[in-house]
């Protein structure tokens, strides 16, 4: 597959593992946030940090947004997908998060709900079409990336004069979520030296956004793409703008990410959403100008409108420890209910249930090896 | 859940759609996000819409760079 | 073929449908099943018209299995309920190392499903059971109300001879025991994701379903001896199957991601779909763990079936406690591949 396999080659991965471990200086540590679950994923799958040096380690960040969603807003969701009128439109990676009490929306669909798993938010339209009795609603979330797709769908709904189709819209933006993370107490058990910046997100919104939390907190940003050569290089970069004292924006994903990013998706943003005043992120708390909702002028096709929604602050499982991992200041291993209560099987929160969360990253693909590094008691047996 | 791929176009598709080809597969994705899209384009394709447009110099670039590293 | 029965006017098999009368053991019932299973089953056994199958009982341990297969759409690229029913059981049967002897076939049928539809899958079971060389030699028809059964459910149970001195299990892998895979991975599921229409996309790969009784055979006379486990990775792919085994004979495994056959379709719609190929269904494909000196016989026995043109050793049976089925990627790192926490395709078997 073209411009795909070449950034998959072993060889090549081996070559500047190697030149990372020349260059990083050997009494110092190097600790760097991929921010954007995929790329956790990617060093997941990929097993990157077996061929790190030990003293160049990676902290999962928060760019997960089935990770940062807030259980209230999937009880809303799980509510207003049991009236009997309404038709809820999902992409497939909700469906077992865990909400309060519980339930998730796997379990609504069990129950009886008419809980659909959809592709593209072009599917969801065309249930709206075709079933022109049902209340459609679709339970828009995602970042930058995500945002525009829902934005389409908003402009097509209204094209077509739906009548039936509605947005529950929980859509976040990345610069705040960066600067939330980077804003760690000085305490902070691990201290983020460098980021990798988000790939898909940054096709969106350029590079430019990145340059003041650069500046505001004095640490590189590379933008990385999501293919394993693409990380180990952005990896590189890191290492070498650190060495050089520097903390530049590095766009390391150049063939797909420009500064400025894509014009007509952003316009399309601006048109149909706007900033809400403060936002609930599971684990980062409350973050101003920090997620979306629709604009006055879209209020009919606004589902929190359309059907008086009163948000539900739910508070998490006091022994979940997600909110800490997401910021990167605990390990999956060393929450006390990873492994015991807490498995892909039985998530208690949702760093467990979306398979780009660290905790469920590091159970699917790398629990092996904390037998190499044993916590006794800590573990699972 | 950003889980998006570089794919070829294929053909253009009325109502700014397109066809694309990966390895033997075709989709159909919306294309309406980018401008003056032509057959033999690589585009970045997430949850059916094309996102951006892969330029082959840059990526040559990289992988230009790539190699240097693994050298250096 | 003798039908013992005569019915009144033949059944509409162009335009007819089923409806309640069929499934309620009267006349209608018994003109469905001699117009279209026993006229596309054909065989002494089936043709007695009795409530059971009557034969004897071969010297030796006999094995029997029996599946439920609910795949939505019914027809697909390669396949239908039907071949795939056959083929199911047949393998599961197979995977003891047995000869597959007889199959029995029940049906759960929707009011409202087309003879035209029924007919079809009843000639595609009879196809793939002649190809097998093992017959359908009983079954029964069961209707249900519309909306309640989604178009047609069907069981196959299946009855096979193990062959002496065979005595394959899942517990009996061992640390140093070699894993050979017969061929490409991912093939069914992807055909059949192909079809479904909210996925959206073409191509014209086409399932694996197969009846891997002969391949069977042809491993069982060269390595007997040193097959120690065979299992058919069906539901949760090569992943769940090797995570059986290692839970089962409290082992590990390691594999080598290179190593794996993977056709450019199947990677490239798991790419496009975000599926890990190794838990994507195959029904035609097995793995079987052996002991090491008979790894290279048996893959070359493989290699000279139609059915195992790809076989290749992806790796070996570990000593590990927690039983991690580990793989080396090729990229270069390590990885583990864990048992599938639900379902990623419903629907898929």
């Amino acid at each position: 597959m073209k411009h795909i396999d070449e950034y998959r080659d072993g060889g090549l991965a081996r070559a500047i593992a190697a030149t990372i471990t020349r260059e990083a200086v050997a009494r110092r540590h190097y600790h760097f946030m991929e921010f954007c679950g995929g790329h956790t994923h990617a060093i997941s799958r990929y097993g990157i940090e077996d061929l790190l040096p030990a003293n160049v380690r990676m902290v999962h960040g928060p760019g997960c947004p089935v990770c940062v969603l807030p259980v209230g807003r999937i009880d809303d969701a799980i509510a207003l997908a049991m009236r009997p009128d309404v038709t809820l439109c999902t992409y497939a990676d909700l469906m077992r998060v865990p909400a309060s009490a519980g339930r998730s929306l796997l379990r609504a669909k069990a129950a009886g709900a008419d809980i659909r798993m959809i592709y593209s938010t072009l599917d969801a339209i065309h249930i709206a079409e075709t079933e022109p009795h049902r209340e459609v609603v679709f339970f828009a979330i995602g970042f930058e990336t995500t945002t525009p797709p829902t934005a389409l769908a908003i402009k097509l709904a209204r094209q077509k004069h739906l009548t039936n189709f509605s947005v529950f819209c929980n859509h976040v933006l990345t610069p705040p979520a960066i600067r939330a993370v980077l804003d760690a107490p000085d305490n902070a058990a691990i201290r983020i030296d460098g980021v990798i910046g988000p790939a898909h997100v940054s096709t969106i919104t350029g590079t430019a956004p990145y340059q003041s939390l650069a500046a505001d907190f004095a640490k590189p940003i590379v933008v990385a793409g999501f293919e394993p050569l693409d990380v180990m290089q952005a990896i590189l970069m890191l290492v070498r703008q650190i060495n050089e004292a520097r903390h530049d924006v590095e766009n390391q994903y150049a063939r797909l990410v420009t500064a400025r990013g894509n014009m007509i998706a952003q316009l399309a943003m601006a048109e149909m959403f706007e900033r809400r005043a403060s936002f609930a992120w599971r684990g980062l708390g409350e973050l101003p100008h920090s997620a979306l909702r629709l604009r006055a002028a879209y209020a009919d096709l606004d589902a929190e409108r359309r059907f008086a929604i009163t948000p539900t602050a739910t508070a998490d499982n006091p022994a979940c420890e997600c909110g800490d991992v997401l910021r990167g200041l605990t390990r999956p291993v060393d929450c006390k209910l990873f492994g015991t209560s807490c498995s892909p099987e039985s998530p208690m929160g949702s760093c467990m249930v979306s398979p780009e969360g660290a905790c469920a990253a590091h159970w699917t693909y790398g629990r092996f090896r904390d037998r190499a590094r044993a916590h006794a008691g800590r573990l699972p047996a | 859940m950003c889980l998006a791929i570089p794919i070829r176009v294929e053909a253009l598709l009325p109502d700014a759609m397109a066809r694309v080809t990966l390895g033997g597969v075709s989709k159909c994705v919306s294309i309406a996000l980018l401008e003056d899209v032509q057959v033999g384009d690589y585009l970045l394709i997430h949850v059916g819409y094309a996102l951006a447009r892969l330029d082959p110099d840059e990526a040559a670039q990289t992988l230009a760079m790539m190699r240097e590293s693994a050298q250096a | 073929m003798r039908l013992a029965r005569r019915h009144g006017r033949r059944l509409d098999l162009r335009h007819g449908r089923i409806d309640l009368s069929h499934g309620a053991g009267g006349r209608a019932s018994a003109q469905l099943v001699d117009e279209i299973f026993r006229a596309a089953f054909d065989n002494p056994m089936l043709d007695r018209g009795d409530d059971q199958a009557a034969f004897d009982v071969p010297a030796g341990q006999m094995v029997i299995s029996t599946d439920g297969y609910v795949i939505s759409p019914l027809f697909f690229p390669g396949g239908d309920i039907g071949s795939l029913a056959v083929h199911g059981t047949i393998n599961d049967v197979a995977m003891a190392g047995a000869r597959p002897l007889h199959l029995a076939a029940s049906y759960i049928i929707e009011e409202g499903f087309f003879l035209a539809d029924l007919q079809r899958i009843a000639h595609s079971m009879a196809r793939a059971a002649r190809e097998a060389g093992v017959a359908i030699v009983t079954g029964d028809t069961k209707v249900v109300e519309r909306g309640k059964g989604d178009g047609v459910f069907i069981t196959t149970t299946g009855v096979g001879l193990v062959p002496p001195g065979l005595g394959l299990s899942a517990d009996r892998a061992q640390p140093g025991d070699v894993v050979i895979l017969s061929g490409s991975i991912g093939d069914h599921g992807v055909a059949v994701m192909s079809k479904r229409h909210n996925l959206g996309f073409e191509t014209d790969l086409l399932s694996d379903s197969a009846a891997l009784h002969g391949l069977v055979a042809e491993m069982v006379r060269v390595a007997a001896g040193a097959l120690r486990v065979m299992r058919d990775p069906t539901r949760g792919g090569l992943a769940a199957s090797l995570n059986e085994i290692a839970q089962q004979s409290r082992t590990g495994c390691l594999i080598d991601e290179d190593r794996i056959p993977i056709r450019a379709e199947v990677a490239a719609a798991c790419e496009l779909l975000g599926l890990d190929p190794l838990y994507v269904a195959n029904e035609g494909k097995l793995i079987a763990i052996a002991a090491p000196e008979a790894a290279d016989a048996l893959v070359a026995a493989m290699r000279a079936h139609p059915l195992g043109r790809d076989a290749v050793a992806i790796g070996e049976i570990t000593a590990d406690d927690q039983c991690f089925v580990q793989m080396m990627t090729s990229f270069g790192g390590g990885r583990i591949v864990d048992w599938l926490a639900g379902e990623q395709l419903p629907r898929i078997c």
